[in-house]
């Protein structure tokens, strides 16, 4: 089973996210900030992190930059969800090396598009 | 919805669009006409047929247009995208080295989603296509979906099905919140109103045709005959991608499965003689057949 951090400092959104990404057979961690985002990678990699942008402490461009700089830190598949939904945020957070962008709102079938994009899952194709 | 309105509307909808309902869609007919009913200011289903029997022209082509519009998205079920580029592509660029053309036509193009995403894998071959004359044709039955297309103006929610982010900053403008696909992509695609019961003869040949998820709304008769008459305007090396859940086989052998790509079929080399086909039109339940 893949583990996927969701990292928002919102509780209603990581226990949406966890009832989404649960059902599609990840284990989940979560983490209310950016900081103890990073504190959790340093001990153990995820191989998925969903990810919001504005938190307190630690927001999650910061996040993403430090992580990729960690030993092994470019192999988690992180996808941002986040309502900044304009495109000069888009284009950061791609060249901090985000793999997908999810912009809130967001509902099961989008996740789940986008964990497929990226590799993390294989949707059954449909008949 | 009253039985005898449900009859109603399943023959209505079979003579002007082809689209064949079994007798237990009232589900379907209630999701999509509702709020149309509601849009048109009436209190619900028997009124709206009642306005139909009264003759008003604008409800009834109002209503094939709702019951016959599907979901659609970009790169949709991925794997027929996968098949353009892996498969289809590179033998059309070695059969058409000489002429340096190609030509594709989405038959059910809905609102843009599909011609785009086909234009998209084009303009990412880059160079491999420098001198290369490449024609998207995107036809629909309605003119309000091939409107939308055009503009290839998408909502946030429209954006994240399907469609990789790096090719949402690479092919899209923001504009406020919409998004807009670029004049360079759109400039790819010719827009027509087409009624796939037609003759469709006139579009000319082509190397591809995606014609897929529409097929399975018609009743067998009127598949196997725009199977035969797609053979007729497919190249011999040429293509055909249908949808999932649509197949030639046990319909028809004016196509062939390719092996091992699901949804990929190409000409049969000894195809159907245009004298086993039903002339377009002739007929009354062909002559109701109807594109999406």
């Amino acid at each position: 089973m893949k583990t996927c951090l969701v990292v928002d400092d919102s509780s209603v959104i990581r226990k949406i996210a966890r009832r989404i990404l649960e059902e599609m057979n990840f284990h989940i961690i979560e983490a209310e900030d950016g900081e103890k985002a990073l504190e959790i990678c340093k001990r153990e990699l995820p191989e998925a992190i969903l990810l919001d942008w504005n938190m307190p402490v630690m927001d999650g461009y910061e996040f993403l930059r430090s992580l990729r700089q960690l030993p092994d830190g470019d192999r988690p598949k992180v996808v941002f969800c986040t309502t900044e939904n304009g495109m000069d945020h888009i284009a950061r957070a791609l060249d901090a090396g985000a793999n997908e962008y999810i912009m809130k709102p967001f509902d099961k079938d989008i996740v789940a598009a986008k964990f497929q994009e990226v590799g993390l899952i294989q949707l059954a194709e449909p008949v | 919805m009253t039985p005898p309105d449900y009859e109603y509307l399943r023959k209505l909808l079979r003579d002007h669009s082809g689209l064949d309902l079994s007798a237990d869609k009232q589900y379907l007919i209630e999701s999509r006409l509702l709020p149309l009913s509601r849009k048109a200011g009436l209190s619900g289903i028997s009124e709206l047929v009642q306005k139909m029997k009264g003759g008003s022209a604008s409800i009834v082509t109002q209503v094939v247009e709702a019951m016959t519009t599907n979901e659609t998205f970009f790169f949709r079920d991925k794997t027929p995208f996968d098949h353009f580029r892996a498969s289809i592509m590179p033998e059309i660029l070695a059969a058409r080295a000489g002429r340096k053309s190609i030509r594709i036509w989405c038959a059910a193009g809905s609102t843009g989603q599909e011609p785009y995403s086909l234009a998209m894998c084009l303009k990412e071959m880059g160079a491999t296509l420098a001198g290369w004359r490449t024609e998207i044709i995107a036809t629909d039955l309605s003119q309000e979906v091939l409107e939308k297309s055009k503009a290839g103006i998408y909502s946030q929610f429209e954006v994240q099905r399907g469609l990789p982010i790096q090719m949402l900053v690479k092919y899209f403008k923001q504009t406020g919140e919409f998004w807009q696909i670029n004049a360079d992509i759109r400039a790819m695609v010719q827009h027509r109103q087409l009624n796939l019961l037609h003759d469709f003869s006139q579009l000319g040949t082509f190397d591809v045709i995606f014609c897929r998820n529409v097929l399975i709304y018609f009743d067998q008769d009127t598949k196997i005959n725009i199977f035969n008459r797609l053979a007729r305007i497919t190249e011999a090396d040429g293509f055909l991608v249908l949808g999932a859940a649509e197949t030639v086989v046990g319909l028809t052998d004016v196509f062939r499965p390719y092996p091992e790509r699901r949804g990929l079929y190409r000409p049969n080399s000894s195809r159907a003689s245009p004298s086993n086909m039903p002339a377009t039109g002739a007929g009354p339940k062909v002559a109701a057949m109807s594109g999406r």
